[in-house]
């Protein structure tokens, strides 16, 4: 059901960058393998081998313990053929329950390649369930099978070995002390033989529980590792449970930690990762799709972090989360965009709708959508599939929309615990997470309760809220926290168009801020004065023009004027002395004709 | 009046272990006491010949497999329950 279509069509591209980093993460494991390979058997159980710290106790006998239905086949068969197959260990299954035919052909489907292993005479199936005609007279013991197995032993130098359902043959002994020989007789000759053995159990679930209770318990102080696997279901929903009870002279990881089966086989997820202590910090900003939550946040979330946005349903908390999607997308970052509500294709077509194109990403493999819809069961399961997900994927981005969704699949404080350790799982990785979060109203206060305790994880959040004002219902976005960044405390108006989305100015009236019809009534209010303030000082500045030029045109007359006067006066002058010169001159020329002599004391003397 | 049938024993024994001796003792007895003369009787000693033991699915020792007559039948234990062994051979009914 996610093997789709999309992961055939990623290119090479991306195919040739996941398989380096795959092999990559193989090598830096390897060292630490041939360290330990003294005394830890891997099982290539993804987390297992993590939690015993390498698998289990090498040439030792390993007890798996569990109900009806736990899983303990399939661990102990993966484990097997993992041996066979990738650590040169051939190994026995000796099926006590189940006929081999049926455990080969429910095997199948997880493509452990058991037919080649078998062909190949690295794994042997050895069937030892009791006959159905069997009639038992006296006691017995189990020296014909040992027997039997040490000849197969030999013959195919075998290093590990499984008893199925041991239980299912002890059940036949007489006697407590009998099975309890049988148990013993059995453990030295593991023992003996040096293989690392697994031998499975069933405990409660069924009457016969009283009678293997003895023998199993004297079993599990003898065993130098006991797994205890339990399923239980909660309000419908399936819960598996691996436990390491004991692991002699190892750490281990004392916690249940939850387990799937998945189309691979066991995967269990390890609880709390002690790999990922250590995050990588990074002070790179990614873009969070939109240009102005950009610059609200300095330039976008940072790499690796987590953001949780929440908000009531249809706050577009979807959309904000693929424009981060889509903006990861255009740089080219692989990006898993998990979808627990909606189908794939709905949300592609909804998103297009608001200008954010995700299908071209999805065709050409950088975007890999996935609807968890499809997933049933526990919120661990979940988790463990987005993980999977997102490694075979190589995500530098994950869009989580809403995680809300698991407070509804498990009621307890598991679905905190999932969430948290999705948080740092990613962190571990670099991965930037995108979590939404529904915060509905009708929500009970132990939900709101969880949905904040995942937001003090989180290192942004931002919150969508709606915001009703004048009859109207207006997005709101507001950063409650950013970790390590100064950010806008204002709510923003988000808007969301066939251009995409985006967030407007705010305008603040009445300690209130103004969005939809108010804000945009604002807004014209605002342009209106300014364009009558423009058009008043643009005339005023028309009128002083003309005043101005009034006036030059008036200093310019008065020039003119003074010009005209000056010559006037100076032609009077002129003419003045010109008379006054002809005068004299007259008279002299006067006195000159009458060459008389008085003229200088008339001159001078006589009045006028 | 037909000839009472003969009848073919094998009996898979782990070594000299007690239940396999015990085994082997109890077998001789009851034969003697109730079969007469119509019987065989073929030892296999698994650590000896595991591989038959394999071929033959022999996982619990010991194990008294009845080949003739017909059906084969399977007594696993130290055949100390004479009435079990009987009643399994079907010689309870013809038992004089």
């Amino acid at each position: 059901m996610f093997a789709s279509a999309q992961t055939a069509l990623s290119t090479r591209r991306d195919g040739a960058w996941h398989i380096t980093k795959w092999k990559s993460r193989m090598e830096s494991n390897r060292p630490a393998q041939t360290a330990q390979e003294s005394s830890k058997a891997p099982t290539g159980i993804v987390g297992f081998d993590e939690i015993t710290r390498g698998g289990l106790p090498r040439a030792r006998s390993t007890l798996l313990v569990g109900g009806p239905g736990s899983g303990k086949t399939i661990i102990a068969l993966q484990s097997l053929a993992h041996g066979a197959r990738d650590c040169k260990e051939p190994g026995i299954f000796v099926a006590f329950e189940e006929t081999s035919g049926r455990i080969e052909s429910n095997a199948e489907s997880f493509g452990w390649g058991l037919a080649e292993l078998l062909r190949k005479k690295k794994l042997f199936f050895l069937d030892a369930q009791p006959k159905a005609d069997l009639i038992q007279s006296g006691d017995f013991d189990l020296g014909g099978m040992l027997a039997a197995l040490e000849a197969q032993t030999k013959a195919m130098r075998a290093r590990r070995i499984v008893f199925d359902a041991l239980d299912v043959v002890l059940a036949l002994l007489p006697d407590p002390a009998a099975r309890r020989r049988e148990v013993y007789r059995l453990h030295e000759w593991l023992l003996a033989h040096e293989l690392t053995a697994t031998i499975t159990a069933k405990s409660g679930g069924d009457e016969d529980s009283d009678v293997i209770h003895q023998p199993f318990s004297v079993m599990q102080f003898m065993v130098d590792c006991t797994v205890i696997l339990d399923h239980c279901v909660t309000l419908g929903v399936s819960h598996r449970t691996l436990r390491v009870q004991k692991y002699r002279g190892s750490g281990f990881d004392e916690n249940a930690s939850p387990f799937l089966i998945e189309n691979g086989g066991v995967v269990v997820n390890v609880a709390r990762s002690r790999t990922h202590v250590d995050p990588k910090i990074s002070n790179e900003r990614v873009s969070t799709g939109v240009e102005r939550l950009d610059t609200m946040l300095e330039g976008g979330y940072y790499r690796g972090a987590s953001i949780l946005i929440t908000g009531y349903s249809g706050t577009a908390k979807t959309t904000l989360s693929a424009a981060f999607a889509e903006a990861a997308c255009k740089r080219g970052e692989p990006t898993l965009f998990v979808s627990f509500d909606s189908d794939c294709n709905e949300v592609i077509r909804n998103l297009a709708s608001v200008g954010i194109g995700l299908d071209r990403y999805v065709k050409n493999g950088c975007l890999r959508m996935i609807s968890a819809r499809a997933i049933s069961g526990s919120a661990e399961s979940y988790l463990v599939r987005i993980k999977n997900l997102a490694q075979e994927h190589g995500a530098r981005c994950l869009v989580a929309d809403p995680v809300s969704t698991w407070y509804k699949s498990s009621y307890d404080t598991n679905a905190h615990s999932v969430a948290d350790h999705l948080i740092d799982w990613t962190k571990g990785k670099g991965i930037t997470l995108i979590c939404t979060s529904l915060f509905d109203e009708m929500t009970t206060r132990i939900e709101r309760g969880s949905t904040l305790q995942i937001s003090t994880l989180a290192d942004t959040w931002i919150h969508l809220n709606y915001l009703v004002q004048a009859g109207e219902r207006n997005r709101g976005l507001s950063i409650i926290k950013s970790r390590g960044t100064a950010h806008s405390n204002q709510v923003r108006e988000l808007i969301l168009s066939d251009k995409g989305v985006t967030l407007t100015d705010t305008y603040t009236a009445g300690g209130e801020v103004l969005m939809g019809t108010l804000r945009w009534e604002k807004e014209r209010a605002e342009r209106i004065a300014a364009e009558a303030a423009e058009t008043a000082a643009k005339l005023k500045r028309l009128k002083l023009d003309a005043e101005e030029a009034q006036l030059a045109l008036r200093v310019k007359s008065l020039q003119a004027e003074l010009v005209s006067t000056q010559a006037e006066i100076a032609l009077l002058v002129r003419s003045t002395q010109r008379r006054e010169g002809e005068m004299s001159r007259g008279r002299s020329e006067i006195k000159e004709l009458r060459g008389d002599d008085e003229t200088i004391a008339d001159e001078k003397g006589s009045p006028r | 009046m037909t000839r009472p049938p003969q009848f073919t024993f094998r009996l898979f024994v782990a070594g000299d272990a007690p239940n396999s001796l015990q085994a082997v003792a109890n077998l001789a007895a009851f034969c003697r006491d109730h079969l007469a003369d119509r019987f065989e009787i073929e030892i296999v000693d698994v650590f000896r010949e595991p591989k038959r033991a394999l071929a033959e699915g022999i996982f619990m020792t010991p194990t008294l497999v009845a080949m003739t007559p017909p059906p084969v039948r399977r007594i696993v234990g130290t055949l100390s329950h004479t009435q079990t062994v009987l009643l399994t051979l079907g010689l309870l009914d013809s038992a004089p």
